[in-house]
């Protein structure tokens, strides 16, 4: 579960974390004020996206406005979140459709000494939790990895103990702070780590953590997420969640408990287990198709999962073919038939629908799908079915 | 001969009182029976607060280390809902069962960190979490796995996947290949038991002619395989590697089926593994044939 910067600031700041004095806005008249409020020369209006890239991206109805604009005046401030919010963000991560601004953060300006790069993530190497820090803050760390791997300094720490204040002072003087600094990394860097730790994180990434001119760190942009897993035990975070961020049919399959992942092709995919829908989306690929989906329909399959399946693969306006590929193992082939024909009675397909069936069960589900007496496309194996899937496009 | 699991193995569940549980308890100890008869594999089971009751003929222990008193287990199949997963594993691991098979799926990745850690210095293997178990075909099963697909053969199998692994098992089978072994290693970021330590076991079983390996997007376990097949593993090395069609920064159902920040993609472990003379399948129906091809390469 992915959180807005300023919801991942207020978290960050009830840990002891320093983060800018700021005022959250929803009009442009409560950015005016907030600007006010924080009383000085210099103000940052920072749009509230899931993505990154907001600094250079551009708004749909403003071309010419930024998603993040240093201000210095209330009326500047009042003029930017008046044309950010309600607006629609477009930067190198939202994809060409872009993210509605809902919200904005006024921000106090800070003297800038120097930025450097801070994340914490799960390693599955060391098979724990490490923390990522580099002098090259602001930039794309990714990009960093790749093109100046030696500026990466990597820190695995004790899930139980957290990050060491010894740890914390080796990474300090290794990105070359000096003087209060010093201090000030240590105490930021374990909180961090706790921070990570007791929420449950999958990611922590502070980008930039500004160097103050007075030599006090500070939390630039702050990045957070939570594992989806350990949820259960965080239920003071849910409400941080905000759905308009997700994709509508990937929150309801999910509600349904099922896997998706919406993609831009027209063939649907409809399976069991995660490996084999990745595996179908591959084959369609590699006989010329595109995949509309990843859909894992998990073990269970009944009628009622296998319905609701259907509908959200079908409420995909793209999709111009379906491929339903079950492997049945433990889950009978016949019963997935009984739930397929259920299910198409129910919801009425009508586009050319190619089912690949096998394992348990597979002659007497055969048997079914041939005497349903409904247009289904019987694939004889995974190469088969996903040729003939291809195919029905051009029919 | 086989890896992991012989003739000697006893199984137990943890949760075998839950509906999961019960089920593939009773599908193991059926498999074990046909292929074994007379013999005891699976033993029992443990639920706290029910001991000493008895589920279909399986006795019911509170503890791990009541059912391995009574009981002599040395493996344990565990289906304890995910809160409670790594408490059982760990239950598992101090009560000195040898080989630990988690089947659950959803254990926060913190609470596998911690498993890790406190495993360190145990004896005990780790199997999963996430996966669909391990078949030794016709001498035990110990998971989720339809045990017919799996036939008896000389292919080593490792996966991080469960269908995909019994569509490989069964495209084996279409042209007359079993397993020795085949394993499960799960779909998840932190895992107990991964590629290169069952390459090595495969590599020492003198039954084991070949190795079939099937990977997917997320992590680099798959590029550190390449690596050690390359320097260790003179048997023929078959793979598939799920995803070549995901998008970047999206989780595919596994919660460790994620490329991020552009690497952890089917492009560079596919890369790597034939850099390591492993033959790739590039099509998921290729995956049988592609140990043919992998074995007549090395004649």
């Amino acid at each position: 579960m992915k959180i807005h910067e300023y919801q991942a600031k207020q978290l960050l700041s009830a840990a002891g974390v320093k983060v800018p004095r700021n005022v959250v806005a929803k009009t442009a008249a409560e950015a005016a004020e907030g600007y006010t409020k924080l009383g000085g020369e210099i103000a940052v209006v920072k749009s509230q996206i899931h993505a990154g890239g907001r600094g250079k991206g551009t708004f749909k109805q403003h071309p010419e406005q930024r998603g993040v604009v240093l201000v210095k005046s209330a009326d500047a401030a009042k003029d930017n979140a008046a044309r950010m919010l309600g607006s629609t963000l477009v930067t190198i991560q939202t994809g060409p459709e872009g993210k509605l601004v809902s919200t904005v953060l006024i921000e106090e300006g800070l003297k800038i000494a120097r930025e450097l790069y801070l994340g914490v993530v799960v390693d599955r190497e060391s098979g724990g939790p490490i923390l990522i820090a580099s002098t090259e803050g602001g930039m794309d760390i990714e990009v960093v990895a790749h093109k100046t791997p030696e500026k990466i300094l990597r820190e695995p720490f004790d899930v139980e103990a957290g990050l060491r204040p010894f740890q914390a002072r080796n990474i300090a003087y290794r990105l070359g702070l000096e003087g209060p600094s010093i201090r000030a990394a240590e105490k930021m860097l374990t909180q961090l780590s706790k921070f990570f730790i007791d929420h449950d994180c999958s990611m922590v990434e502070i980008n930039p953590l500004v160097v103050t001119a007075e030599g006090d760190l500070v939390v630039g942009d702050a990045k957070v997420a939570f594992d989806d897993n350990a949820m259960f035990r965080h239920q003071d975070l849910l409400p941080f969640r905000d759905l308009s961020e997700e994709e509508p049919m990937e929150v309801q399959a999910q509600a349904s408990g099922l896997s998706y992942v919406k993609l831009d092709g027209n063939i649907g995919c409809l399976v069991n287990g995660a490996g084999l829908a990745m595996s179908t989306m591959d084959i369609i690929k590699y006989h010329g198709g595109f995949p509309a989906n990843f859909l894992d329909v998990g073990g269970g399959a009944n009628v009622d999962q296998v319905t609701e399946a259907f509908r959200i693969i079908l409420a995909d306006p793209n999709v111009k073919a379906v491929l339903v590929n079950i492997f049945g193992g433990i889950m009978k082939c016949d019963t997935i038939v009984t739930a397929l024909l259920t299910a198409y009675d129910k919801i009425g397909i009508k586009v050319p629908l190619v089912v690949r069936l096998e394992g348990t069960n597979v002659d007497l589900a055969r048997k079914m799908l041939a005497e349903s007496g409904k247009p289904i496309i019987v694939g004889t194996d995974l190469t088969d079915a996903a040729q003939k899937a291809v195919k029905s496009l051009g029919a | 001969m086989s890896i992991l699991v012989d003739k000697n193995t006893k199984i137990i569940c943890q949760g075998i009182t839950g509906k999961s549980g019960l089920f593939h308890s009773q599908q193991c100890r059926a498999y074990a029976k046909e292929h074994r008869p007379g013999e005891d594999v699976f033993v029992g089971g443990c639920t706290p607060g029910k001991g000493g009751t008895e589920i279909d003929g399986f006795p019911v222990f509170n503890t791990v280390e009541q059912a391995v008193q009574k009981t002599g287990a040395n493996c344990s199949l565990i289906f304890v809902p995910p809160p409670f997963a790594a408490d059982a594993i760990l239950e598992a691991a101090d009560a000195g069962i040898g080989l630990i098979v988690c089947i659950t799926e959803g254990i926060p990745v913190l609470d596998m960190a911690r498993v890790k850690r406190a495993m360190v210095k145990s004896t005990s293997r780790l199997i999963g979490p996430n996966c669909p178990g391990i078949i030794t075909p016709g001498v035990a099963k110990i998971g989720i796995m339809p045990g017919y697909i799996h036939k008896i053969g000389s292919v080593g199998l490792i996966s991080k996947s469960g269908t995909l692994t019994y569509e490989a098992s069964w495209q084996l089978g279409n042209i007359g290949m079993g397993q020795t072994t085949a394993v499960g290693i799960g779909g998840d970021p932190i895992i107990g038991t991964t590629y290169i330590e069952l390459l090595a076991m495969f590599e020492a079983d003198p039954k084991t002619e070949s190795i079939l390996m099937i990977g997917e997007i997320g992590g680099n376990a798959e590029i550190q395989a390449a690596e050690y097949i390359k320097s260790h593993v003179t048997k023929p090395v078959a793979a598939f590697i799920a995803g070549a069609t995901a998008p970047p920064g999206k989780r595919m159902g596994h919660a460790g089926a994620i490329i991020s920040g552009g690497s952890g993609t089917a492009a560079e472990k596919q890369a790597a593994l034939e850099a390591a003379g492993v033959v790739v399948a590039q099509s998921p129906a290729d995956m049988g044939t592609a140990v043919k091809k992998a074995i007549e390469k090395r004649k």
